[in-house]
């Protein structure tokens, strides 16, 4: 089992209601409506993904976040909020994790560490935009627009009055590291977070 | 005429009159003390009678969805490019049920058939039908048919508004419900699209009040008219430009006005066409159907309220040129079932056509239909 799916699962309790932005295939809903019996939905705009959604039994949406935002989810109607890899993907990050602990008591947030050592030694030596296996993309075509490190997010976080619940971080394949855990802005490829507003 | 029928097409099919003689409570307070329906099924029911499909037709529509008639047809039924082996909704996996409805003029009673009081046709008496009238009748045929519960009950536009009624009205007795190209309530413009074509029916002088049976006249003046209106709301600005643009029919204007741009011969020849196999009354009356249709109307306008009692999954459709019933409508009933905690899916689908893309198989919307009832025909063992 891939590595965050089974972290992202230990948060999940059975019947949670879950709302997943930019699901993807449907992977991680799939996963968590047969092994947590959850419940819920996920937003995609990728058409292929939305039919993959559909063909395995996965409800998805089709809405664009920057759009159209999710002011057509009622407060606190879903128990976890998920964001895998999508947050530095969105035009306003910092108002989609106000939406996401609106719509839901918890939230949970992945992303790739912009300040990983392998990108900050590309830049620094080659002086180019660096690229890895987490951000694959040239810098005139990459969806990641809002790239950031740890403590960007967790900067952030501290200035919304938004509390981090637990912090995973591990490598580029999800695996743990116990390096990555030694010195997570530096070492660390992904990270996920679980955040809420409640004290 | 097909010079063989295709391998994916449901072949040959014959239509088959189904009598009811239980009294009908209809909305209005009225009744019907018996009444046929106008049916047509295509694949076999399974064993434990899970595989079902019902198919609503919307406003011209009728129970002829898929296959021939006989080898002379020159079009299959109005759904084949969704109906057959292979297909979105296939008949190897699926019984699928498709009638016309109640009020119609392909079969069912209606208008035209002979109210058994008077042993004239009904006309003008014929009452006045709503969505949630059609579902009843719809589950006095799977009574009939021995079907407990639907798989799906499937339908576009008008077909769409049966599909979402049907959730609310007899919730054990569908598993999913597939709305597409429709809307939870017409808008003032839907409204007043329709009124134009009834006053184009009512005001043409062979309409006689509705009674035109009697003087062997067909008010086809106004049926043409009415249709040539709604046949605008069906398609897109940019649909209408690409087929006709502003082409003439013969080099050079002519200063009159006959029908001199494409666009106009076409228009005529559409509405001609239908006044030649529709019935006025009928059309009265779905049109009214569409416009009473309101399940929010009961719970002060929320549309979650009135969907509390559903239990099945939705699958929501729409498509992008669609001004009839646009893709916001659509995104209002997905809303309301969010809200109401309901199973639901949504996609917009990106196609030129208007209203009339959801008879029309574009591979987005192939793709996503197919991969949905592929599902159900797996949660039911099909």
């Amino acid at each position: 089992m891939r590595a965050d799916l089974e972290i992202i699962q230990q948060w999940v309790r059975p019947g949670h209601h879950v709302l997943d932005l930019g699901c993807g295939d449907g992977t991680l809903l799939d996963f968590l409506q047969r092994e947590r019996s959850a419940t819920g939905f996920g937003l995609e705009i990728n058409p292929d993904h939305i039919t993959t959604c559909m063909g395995r039994g996965v409800r998805v949406i089709e809405q664009n976040l920057d759009s159209h935002g999710l002011d057509n989810f009622d407060d606190g109607m879903f128990d976890i909020v998920l964001m895998t890899q999508a947050l530095q993907a969105v035009r306003r990050p910092d108002k989609v994790i106000d939406e996401m602990l609106r719509v839901g008591r918890e939230g949970i947030v992945t992303f790739p560490n912009f300040a990983h050592w392998r990108l900050r030694w590309g830049l620094a030596l080659s002086g180019r935009m660096p690229e890895s296996d987490a951000l694959p993309y040239k810098w005139y075509n990459t969806p990641n627009i809002r790239l950031c490190t740890f403590k960007d997010f967790e900067a952030l976080c501290r200035q919304k009055g938004i509390r981090i619940k637990s912090r995973r971080v591990v490598d580029g394949q999800h695996q743990n590291s116990w390096l990555a855990r030694l010195w997570p802005n530096l070492l660390g490829e992904i990270a996920i977070y679980r955040i809420s507003r409640e004290t | 005429m097909p010079d063989s029928l295709p391998s994916d097409s449901v072949g040959l099919v014959t239509p088959k009159t189904i009598h009811f003689d239980v009294p009908l409570e209809l909305s209005c307070g009225q009744s019907l003390e018996r009444y046929d329906l106008m049916v047509e099924t295509y694949g076999k029911l399974n064993a434990d009678a899970s595989n079902a499909v019902l198919i609503c037709h919307a406003l011209s529509g009728h129970h002829h969805a898929a296959g021939y008639h006989s080898l002379d047809d020159r079009k299959p039924g109005w759904w084949d490019s969704c109906i057959g082996p292979g297909k979105p909704i296939d008949t190897n996996r699926f019984f699928v049920v498709s009638l016309n409805n109640l009020g119609g003029c392909h079969g069912s009673t209606g208008p035209n058939s002979n109210n058994p009081e008077t042993g004239k046709p009904y006309g003008p008496d014929f009452p006045v039908l709503t969505v949630a009238d059609w579902v009843a009748s719809q589950a006095r045929l799977a009574d009939h048919l021995g079907i407990q519960q639907w798989a799906a009950v499937v339908g576009g536009s008008l077909g769409g508004m049966q599909a979402l009624q049907w959730s609310l009205d007899y919730p054990d007795r569908l598993r999913h419900s597939v709305v597409i190209a429709s809307t939870p309530r017409l808008t003032a413009q839907n409204i007043a699209f329709n009124e134009v074509a009834r006053q184009a029916i009512t005001s043409d002088r062979e309409f006689f009040e509705g009674r035109y049976y009697d003087e062997n006249l067909v008010p086809k003046r106004g049926l043409m008219l009415a249709r040539m209106v709604g046949h605008i709301t069906y398609l897109s600005d940019a649909s209408m430009g690409e087929k006709f643009g502003r082409e003439l029919r013969e080099e050079a204007y002519k200063f009159g006005f006959g029908a001199e741009f494409q666009v106009e011969s076409y228009l005529r020849y559409q509405g001609e066409r239908f006044s030649e196999t529709f019935d006025a009354n009928t059309y009265l009356l779905m049109t009214r159907a569409l416009d009473y249709f309101d399940p929010a109307y009961e719970f002060g306008g929320d549309l979650s309220k009135a969907l509390a009692p559903a239990t099945c999954e939705y699958l929501v459709l729409s498509f992008s040129t669609d001004w009839r019933f646009s893709p916001a409508r659509s995104e209002e009933m997905v809303d309301a079932m969010i809200s109401a905690r309901k199973r639901v899916s949504y996609a917009e689908i990106d196609a030129p056509w208007g209203h009339d893309a959801f008879l029309i198989p574009t591979p987005r919307y192939t793709d996503i239909f197919t991969a949905y009832m592929d599902r159900v025909a797996r949660e039911v063992g099909a």
